[in-house]
């Protein structure tokens, strides 16, 4: 038997919705999110993801206030 | 390698924000790190995994959510201040099919429009209402709040609120939780993920009470206002998990949908002639058609009739009957009553208005090209206001007149005692009617069209009484003795 795979999860984060709340980096388990230090065209320092070590928990997504601010993908690798 | 996605945003928001003015159409208004736009998601995906955009009513409120109805991808209205669950009550009546959702702010609902939520909440109204609670006036500017905590300094209580000066801030879920009607009360905060996803249950099992048709479910949330509580979004989650839900307690507070049955309401009825069946059971038949007009001089111009006596007396009824004539052939009118606050025994008076073309004003002041008195005090108070030329009708039993200018006319008959003779002194106002058709016939009808006044006084009678036959048969006796019995005349149209 093979042994299971862990799953593989991205968080994308859109930067021109993001308003800089820091909801999502305060809401993240594994402190994979963290404030940027560019700006966007609002005006204001955006969350960026790290780009590993998401478990795809959604929790960041449920504490967005934004609509589509973040999205969470799963990478299946293919055999 | 392919990818599978996970979260996203939800598709009961519309994919573009069209309705929001200015360029940027996908963010929502919101400041940032608002519980709004944490419910306003949680609400959108329910209602897209539900399959219920065609069926889903987002009632808004005032305050910051006030745009709501820029992002949900359903049926919307915004209301007054305060008033939302009155729109909802009316959307979930009229279309049982309708799955109604509320949302309100503590200033919307807690404040100007807490009687309307208690309410609607105690007469168990098929809807759900999400109640944000943030302590405070957000939209404003960060005034107190009902929902306030104590010590919570804000723009209007700058020392912090004190229970001498404002009292308790208001525990609205177990305020609701105590009525019989609600099925479904929860506390919920928009804090921690873990909470969060606690709402995001309460969000959808209130939404599905409302699809069962279970009644009225109520889900408060404990948001937070970042921006004026001058707070980032970590100490903001502290101040909602440690201070607020220590004086409003998370958790459910009551919830008896599993033992209640579906309400069951009579169909509403959209059918016009249905419902003015329903409304006005009597029709009249009318013995001329709908462009008849009345060809006599005297209503050339708009004219107003004022009748006062009484409450009792039949005042306003009179009136409605005079009304009635008039728009039984086809003029404009309209019937203004005035009494005081007792049903019965103070003084009424009702102003009818005639005319061909548009009403300015259905108040007859100053000018009353016929006044009606039925006791004294309303001479001594109206007679001023009889227009020069004008008729005056009285019942001579209980009334003794002042002299009278040159210019007026009067008519008196003892409707007193004809009433008392037929038994009821109700119907005095009828004989007062009577009377009136005979100053109408004498002094003001062309010729052929006398005959018409007494057809469309009949016809008015059974209108306003068609519904008691007895009532109808005493009221046309009192009429028929009114047109025949004696009569005081005297004045300015009479010698003519």
């Amino acid at each position: 038997m093979e042994a299971r795979k862990a799953k593989v999860f991205r968080c994308d984060i859109a930067s021109e919705e993001c308003k800089g709340c820091e909801r999502c980096v305060a809401a993240c388990p594994k402190g994979v999110l963290s404030m940027g230090t560019k700006l966007n065209q609002m005006g204001v320092t955006f969350a960026t993801y790290q780009g590993s070590g998401c478990i795809g928990c959604g929790g960041c997504f449920y504490s967005c206030p934004e609509p589509g601010a973040i999205t969470i993908v799963e990478i299946v690798e293919e055999n | 390698m392919s990818e599978i996605v996970k979260f996203s945003r939800p598709a009961g928001f519309f994919p573009k924000f069209e309705r929001r003015p200015g360029p940027n159409k996908t963010n929502m208004h919101y400041c940032p790190g608002c519980g709004h736009g944490i419910l306003h998601k949680l609400i959108a995906e329910a209602i897209a995994d539900m399959g219920i955009k065609d069926r889903a009513v987002i009632v808004c409120p005032v305050g910051c959510s006030v745009f709501a109805y820029y992002y949900f991808d359903c049926h919307s209205v915004e209301c007054a201040h305060g008033r939302a669950p009155a729109v909802a009550t009316a959307f979930s009546r009229t279309d049982p099919e309708n799955v109604v959702i509320g949302y309100q702010g503590d200033g919307d609902l807690a404040s100007i429009g807490f009687n309307h939520i208690l309410q609607a909440a105690n007469r168990g109204e098929n809807m759900v209402v999400f109640f944000v609670n943030n302590a405070i006036y957000g939209m404003t500017g960060g005034q107190m709040a009902p929902t306030t905590l104590v010590g919570q300094k804000t723009v209007t209580s700058p020392n912090g609120r004190t229970i001498l000066d404002s009292g308790y801030p208001i525990k609205v879920a177990e305020m609701i939780a105590q009525f019989e009607a609600p099925v479904y009360v929860e506390r919920c905060a928009l804090s921690s993920v873990k909470n969060i996803m606690t709402a995001r249950r309460a969000v959808r099992k209130a939404i599905q009470n409302t699809i069962d048709k279970k009644g009225f479910s109520f889900v408060e949330f404990l948001s937070g206002c970042p921006i004026n509580l001058k707070m980032k979004a970590k100490e903001m989650n502290e101040f909602l998990d440690t201070k607020m839900s220590q004086y409003y307690p998370l958790g459910l507070k009551k919830d008896v949908s599993a033992e209640r049955e579906a309400i069951v309401r009579a169909e509403p009825i959209y059918d016009a002639d249905k419902v003015k069946e329903l409304l006005f059971p009597v029709e009249t038949e009318r013995a001329v058609d709908d462009d008849f007009q009345y060809k006599s001089e005297v209503f050339d111009q708009e004219r107003s009739v004022k009748i006062c006596g009484f409450g009792g007396q039949g005042v306003l009824s009179l009136g409605h009957v005079i009304a009635t004539v008039g728009k039984l052939r086809n003029f404009n009118v309209s019937w203004l009553p005035s009494y005081g606050p007792e049903m019965r025994g103070g003084t009424a008076n009702c102003s009818i208005v005639f005319s061909r073309g548009p009403i300015g004003s259905p108040q007859a002041d100053f000018n009353c090209s016929m006044m009606v008195c039925l006791n004294q005090p309303s001479v001594d108070k109206f007679l001023g206001q009889l227009a020069e030329g004008g008729v005056l009708i009285y019942d001579t039993s209980t009334i003794t007149l002042p002299e009278l200018s040159a210019d007026k006319t009067v008519y008196g008959i003892n409707a007193g005692e004809i009433a008392e003779q037929l038994g009821d002194l109700r119907v005095a106002n009828s004989v007062i009617l009577g009377l009136i058709a005979r100053m109408m016939q004498d002094c003001f009808m062309n010729e052929d069209e006398k005959a018409d006044v007494d057809c469309a006084m009949i016809e008015s009678l059974k209108e306003n009484y068609g519904k008691k036959p007895a009532v109808l048969e005493l009221n046309i006796k009192a009429y028929n003795i009114g047109k025949t019995a004696d009569i005081v005349c005297k004045g300015a149209r009479v010698s003519k």
